[in-house]
C-alpha cells in the first residue's frame, strides 16, 4: 500500500505492506532506530512517538493508519522546540535529573513526557506518575523520571 | 592494603551529568537490533521454535511444511548440530548431564526451551513459518515445585537418578537452640521473579574471511560472553570476537551467553551468511533466566530480652530445568546469612534442585537479597514472639562498629561497617517514633487503612568476582596528539554511567576535559581481558584501575618530559589547566601530554588488584498503608540509608539506589513468575506479569553516609545492588506490620491483596494460613 506521511518534518511516500507496524516502519523503512520495541502487548511504551501531536505506542498502530499524518520521533523532537544545548527541554531535563540509565525506555519516556506536558503544562507528581504508568523503566525506579518531568514543566513555563 | 586518597575540592564527589546522555536522548543508543554494519548485510533472520510443553520426549519434528513455505531458508534442529560438542556444565560442581543442549535433544524440560530454529529472509515471515514446524511430543510427568522435586519421584534426568544439582549439609554439633527460651520457626518463600530488562535478548553474527565468528550480543562482559559462546560452539576463544552494542538493561541475566546466541553463531558459519535474532517479550519471559526462586526454612532462637543466640537457615533453591548461576545462589545466601548480627550459633545448609521450569540465574543482588530477606523476616518473627519493637531487637543484636576487617560467623571477611549508626540514622530520618504513634492511633480507632512500618538492616558483598575470577580489573589510558584521550576498560556498562565516571577519574589526574575523553569497552579485539560488570564491582576495581593507569601515565610522561625539558623528573608537576607537566611552581613552562604523544605513543595499561570483596551496608524503613477490608497494600514511603563507602558521582550513585529500591519493592509487593501444575507459564507478557510501574512506588527518601573501605584507593564499595537488598524485606515487613495487630505473623511475597486478605482472615479465624 502507498503511504504518505510527514516524519520529523520531512514528507515521504513509501510502498508498505498493510500489516507493517508503525514502529517497524520508522525503524526499518525510515531508518529511525531511536524508537525501541520492548514488548508485544502495548504495555511498555518504549515505542512511544507522536502522531499529529498525540503520544501513541507505535507497536500497536499500523503504518498505513498514519497516512496523511505528522509523525514525530525522538530524533525529531528537539527540532520542535530546540534549547540552547540542541535538546528539547524534556530531553535536557532528563539529562539534568539523571532520568535515564540504560536508555532503552528513554525515547518512549521522553516522548510520553513531552506529550503529557503539551496537554498538562503544570502536572503534579501524582499526575506525572499516572500519565507515565504505561511507560515501563527497569533502571531508574521512576524517581528521577518524575523529577525530570516536573523540572521540564518548570523550565518550559519559564521560557514561554 | 591501600589507604583512601580521594582529594576533595575536585570534580570527584560532584554531580556530573552523564556524557553519554545527549546521544541516548536525541537519537537513541545503538542496541543490538539497531546495529547497521556491512558485515551483517543480507543477514538471515532466525526465529526459534520453543517447547510448548514442560516435560516430554520429542517423538518427531516435521519441518516439511515450513521448508516448503515461501521465504524459508532452512530449519535447524538438534540433529543438524552434530558437530557441536556436548555442552559442559556451567559450574564444575554441577552434574555434566544437566547442561542445556543448544537445541532440545530428544527431550524438552521447560516451556520455552528452544527446539528448532527457522531461517527466513524476512523478519515477519519468521513468526509465520515457525508455526508450520510440527513437533510431536510424548508427555512426561512434570515437576514444578522444588519441594516436590527434592522427593526425586519425577526425574528430569533419569540417568542421573536425582534432581539435586548441588547441596551443602549443615555442619553443627548438637542442637544449636539448646538453652534458648524462645524459638520461632517459619517457611519463607523468596519467589521467582522476571529479570525483565527493557531490551530483550538478541544476537547478530557473521563468519568472516578471517575464519572467525564476529558476534554482536548484549552482555555484561564481552570476555565472559566470548568464553561462553566459544565453549558452547567448541571453538577456541581466539576464533570468537564479541562486539558489545549498547545494552538495554541486564541486572545479572546478560552475563555470559545463552544457547540461542550460540545457535545464531553456528548458523552464520554453517550457511555462510550473517544471521540475526531478536526475541519477543513473550519469549524473554519464558526463556531468559529468572531470579530468586528460593524456599527458605528459618528458625531463630534467643532470650526474652531480645538477644538472638542461634539461627538456622535451610535454602531450597529452584534451579529451573538446567542449572545456571541460579543453582549457586545459595552459596552467597549462606555466606551472608547472619547479615549484620552477632549470633553465636549458626546452622546453614542448602539444596539446589532441577524443576520443569525456566532456568534461574542472577538477578540484582543474586543470593544476597535472599539472605537479607530471610534474616530480616526472622528478626521480625522473633520480635513479634517476645512482644518487642523490631527496631529494638535489631539494635540489641548488631555487630559493633569496625574499621579493620572482621570475619563473620557466616565466613565472610567484612571490611568496614557501622550498622548501629545506619539503623539509628535511618530511624531518625524516618521519624520512627512518630510513625509508631500514628500506627497506634489508627489501631486504637480501628481504621480501615492501617499503617505498617518495616525495618531492615543489611550488609552485602560486592566486587567478589572479577577478571578471571580474581578481584582485579584492567584499564588502558592513552593520550593522543590532538589532546583527546581514550580509556579502554574491562568493565562493561549497561546503564551505570561508566563513560562519565571513568572520564571524571582520568580528567582529575590529567587535566584533560571530560568531553575529550572517550571510554571504550566490549570489543574483545580491543579489550581482550576483563571481568565485565556484575556483582557491583565496576567502580571499586575498574574505576580504581582507570585512576591507577592515569597516574602511571603521568609517571611515563614525567620521565619523557624531563628528558625533553632537561630538568629533573622531580621538578615536574601536573599542570591541570594545560593538560600536561610543568616545572614546579612555574605554570606554562612545560609540555602538554598531547605534545609528548605526538613524539611517541603515550599510553599505559594497568591492572588494579583488590585485596578482596567489600561489604556495603545500610538500613531501610518502609511505610505501607494496608486496607484491612480488601487486603490492598500501598507503599507510601521508603527511607533508605545506603553506605557504599566514598561516592564519586552522587547523581549516578543515587540513580543506582533508586532502581534497586524499586526492584526490591516490586518483589515485595507485586512481581511473581507463576506456572500452573503442568508447568505452563502464566505470566508471559507485561500484561500478565505485574512489572512495577510509576504509580506503584513513591519518590524515595535517601540518606547517605560514607564509610570508606581500605580495599581500594577510591574508598568505594559497590552500589548497584544495595537498593534491592535492603528494600525487599523492609517493604514486606511493613505490609505484615500493618496487620500484625490482627494476629498475622507472616505473609509471603508478593504481598498481593489476595495474600494479605487471606492472612487477615486466617488470623481472625485462628487458623494457619
Amino acid at each position: 500500500m502507498r503511504l504518505s506521511t510527514t516524519v520529523n518534518g520531512s514528507t515521504r511516500t513509501d510502498d508498505v505492506e498493510p500489516r507493517l507496524l508503525l514502529a517497524h516502519y520508522l525503524r526499518d523503512v525510515c531508518g529511525l532506530k531511536g524508537t525501541n520495541i520492548g514488548c508485544d502487548t502495548t504495555s511498555c511504551g518504549a515505542c512511544t512517538v507522536h502522531v499529529d501531536g498525540e503520544s501513541v505506542k507505535s507497536c500497536t498502530v499500523l503504518a498505513v493508519q498514519t497516512d496523511g499524518s505528522d509523525v514525530t520521533t525522538v530524533e525529531g523532537l528537539a527540532a520542535t522546540r530546540p534549547g540552547p544545548d540542541g535538546m528539547h527541554p524534556v530531553q535536557a531535563a532528563f539529562r539534568a535529573e539523571h532520568g535515564l540509565q540504560c536508555g532503552f525506555c528513554t525515547p518512549g519516556m521522553v516522548m510520553a513526557t513531552a506529550g503529557l506536558l503539551a496537554e498538562n503544562p503544570k502536572p503534579t507528581e501524582r499526575e506525572v506518575r499516572e500519565a507515565l504508568e504505561g511507560n515501563l523503566c527497569r533502571c531508574t525506579g521512576y524517581h528521577n523520571i518524575v523529577r525530570a518531568a516536573l523540572a521540564a514543566a518548570e523550565s518550559m513555563a519559564a521560557s514561554e | 592494603m591501600t589507604t583512601v586518597d580521594l582529594p576533595r575540592g575536585s570534580i570527584l564527589g560532584t554531580r556530573v551529568q552523564r556524557l553519554e546522555d545527549p546521544e541516548f536522548l536525541t537519537s537513541g543508543a545503538v542496541y543490538t537490533d539497531d546495529v547497521v554494519d556491512e558485515r551483517l548485510t543480507g543477514a538471515v533472520w532466525v526465529t526459534f521454535v520453543r517447547a510448548s510443553v514442560a516435560h516430554a520426549t520429542i517423538a518427531s519434528i516435521d519441518a516439511s511444511a515450513a521448508l516448503a513455505a515461501d521465504g524459508c531458508v532452512g530449519v535447524i534442529t538438534a540433529d543438524d548440530l552434530a558437530d557441536v560438542p556436548a555442552q559442559a556444565p556451567m559450574m564444575p560442581i554441577f552434574p555434566a548431564g544437566m547442561a542445556q543442549p543448544l537445541l532440545a535433544t530428544g527431550r524438552v524440560r521447560y516451556v520455552g526451551e528452544p527446539v528448532a530454529a527457522v531461517l527466513t529472509d524476512d523478519r515477519y515471515l519468521g513468526e509465520d513459518i515457525a508455526e508450520l514446524v510440527e513437533i510431536d511430543y510424548a508427555p512426561l510427568p512434570v515437576v514444578v515445585d522444588p519441594i516436590d522435586s527434592a522427593e526425586d519421584e519425577t526425574l528430569l534426568f533419569p540417568e542421573l537418578g536425582t534432581n539435586v544439582v548441588c547441596s551443602r549439609p549443615a555442619e553443627v554439633d548438637g542442637d544449636i537452640f539448646a538453652g534458648c527460651p524462645v524459638v520461632v520457626t517459619g517457611t519463607i518463600l523468596n519467589q521467582r521473579v522476571a529479570v525483565a530488562p527493557l531490551e530483550v535478548r538478541a544476537a547478530a553474527a557473521a563468519w568472516g574471511a578471517d575464519d572467525r565468528l564476529t558476534a554482536w550480543v548484549p552482555n555484561q562482559g564481552a570476555q565472559g560472553t566470548q568464553a561462553s559462546l566459544a565453549g558452547m560452539l567448541g571453538l577456541p576463544v581466539s576464533q570468537v570476537r564479541i562486539i558489545t552494542p549498547a545494552v538495554g538493561g541486564a541486572f545479572g541475566a546478560k552475563v555470559g551467553a545463552d544457547p540461542e546466541a550460540a545457535v545464531v553463531g553456528w548458523i552464520a558459519r554453517r550457511i555462510g551468511r550473517p544471521a540475526r535474532w531478536v526475541e519477543t517479550r513473550s519469549e524473554n519471559m519464558v526463556a531468559m533466566t529468572h531470579g530468586r526462586a528460593q524456599v527458605q526454612t528459618v528458625t531463630v532462637g534467643g532470650d526474652r530480652d531480645g538477644r538472638v543466640r542461634a539461627y538456622r537457615l535451610h535454602v531450597l533453591q529452584d534451579s529451573g530445568a538446567y542449572p545456571r548461576y541460579g543453582a549457586m545462589l545459595p552459596t552467597l545466601t549462606l555466606l551472608m546469612a547472619p547479615g549484620v548480627y552477632d549470633i553465636d550459633r549458626l546452622e546453614l545448609s542448602y539444596t539446589s534442585v532441577a524443576t520443569n521450569t525456566t532456568p534461574v540465574g542472577a538477578y540484582r543482588g543474586a543470593g544476597r537479597p535472599e539472605a537479607t530477606a530471610a534474616i530480616e523476616r526472622a528478626m521480625d518473627m522473633f520480635a513479634a514472639e517476645i512482644g518487642l519493637d523490631p527496631a529494638v531487637v535489631r539494635r540489641r543484636n548488631l555487630l559493633p562498629p569496625f574499621t579493620e576487617p572482621i570475619t563473620s560467623k557466616g565466613g565472610a571477611a567484612y571490611d568496614s561497617g557501622d550498622y548501629a549508626m545506619a539503623l539509628d540514622t535511618v530511624l531518625a530520618a524516618a521519624d520512627y517514633d512518630a510513625l509508631r504513634r500514628e500506627q497506634a492511633l489508627r489501631r486504637e480507632r480501628g481504621d480501615i487503612i492501617q499503617l505498617g512500618i518495616g525495618v531492615s538492616v543489611y550488609v552485602e558483598i560486592t566486587g567478589g568476582g572479577g577478571e578471571a575470577g580474581a578481584s582485579k580489573e584492567n584499564a588502558t589510558v592513552q593520550v593522543h596528539a590532538d589532546g583527546t584521550a581514550t580509556i579502554l576498560t574491562g568493565t562493561s556498562p549497561h546503564g551505570q554511567g561508566h563513560s562519565t565516571v571513568w572520564a571524571m577519574l582520568a580528567s582529575e589526574e590529567l587535566g584533560i576535559p571530560m568531553d575529550k575523553i572517550t571510554v571504550r569497552w566490549g570489543d574483545t579485539d580491543l579489550v581482550p581481558e576483563g571481568g565485565g560488570t556484575g556483582g557491583s564491582r565496576s567502580l571499586q576495581q575498574g574505576g580504581a584501575a582507570v585512576r591507577q593507569a592515569a597516574r602511571e601515565l603521568v609517571d611515563v610522561a614525567r620521565a619523557r618530559a624531563a628528558d625533553r625539558l632537561e630538568v629533573s623528573p622531580d621538578d615536574l608537576e601536573v599542570d591541570h589547566a594545560n593538560a600536561g607537566l610543568t616545572v614546579r611552581g612555574v605554570p606554562g613552562t612545560g609540555v602538554t601530554f598531547a605534545e609528548l604523544a605526538a613524539d611517541e605513543p603515550l599510553l599505559v595499561r594497568s591492572v588494579f588488584r583488590a585485596p578482596g570483596a567489600t561489604y556495603p551496608f545500610g538500613a531501610h524503613v518502609a511505610v505501607a498503608e494496608v486496607d484491612v477490608e480488601t487486603g490492598r497494600a500501598e507503599l507510601t514511603r521508603l527511607i533508605a540509608l545506603d553506605d557504599a563507602g566514598v561516592v564519586v558521582n552522587p547523581l549516578i550513585a543515587e540513580g543506582q539506589r533508586h532502581g534497586g529500591l524499586a526492584q526490591g519493592a516490586a518483589q515485595a509487593l507485586l512481581e511473581e513468575i507463576r506456572f500452573d501444575e503442568d508447568g505452563n507459564p502464566i505470566t508471559t507478557t507485561f500484561a500478565d506479569y505485574p512489572i512495577v510501574s510509576a504509580t506503584e512506588v513513591p519518590s524515595f527518601e535517601l540518606v547517605t553516609t560514607e564509610t570508606p573501605t581500605t580495599y581500594n584507593p577510591l574508598g568505594a564499595k559497590g552500589i548497584g545492588e544495595a537498593g534491592s537488598i535492603g528494600s525487599t524485606p523492609a517493604v514486606q515487613n511493613a505490609v505484615i506490620d500493618a496487620v500484625a495487630h490482627l494476629g498475622v505473623r507472616h505473609i509471603d511475597m508478593p504481598t498481593s491483596s489476595m495474600r494479605v486478605w487471606s492472612a487477615i482472615r486466617a488470623a481472625s479465624e485462628g487458623t494457619e494460613h
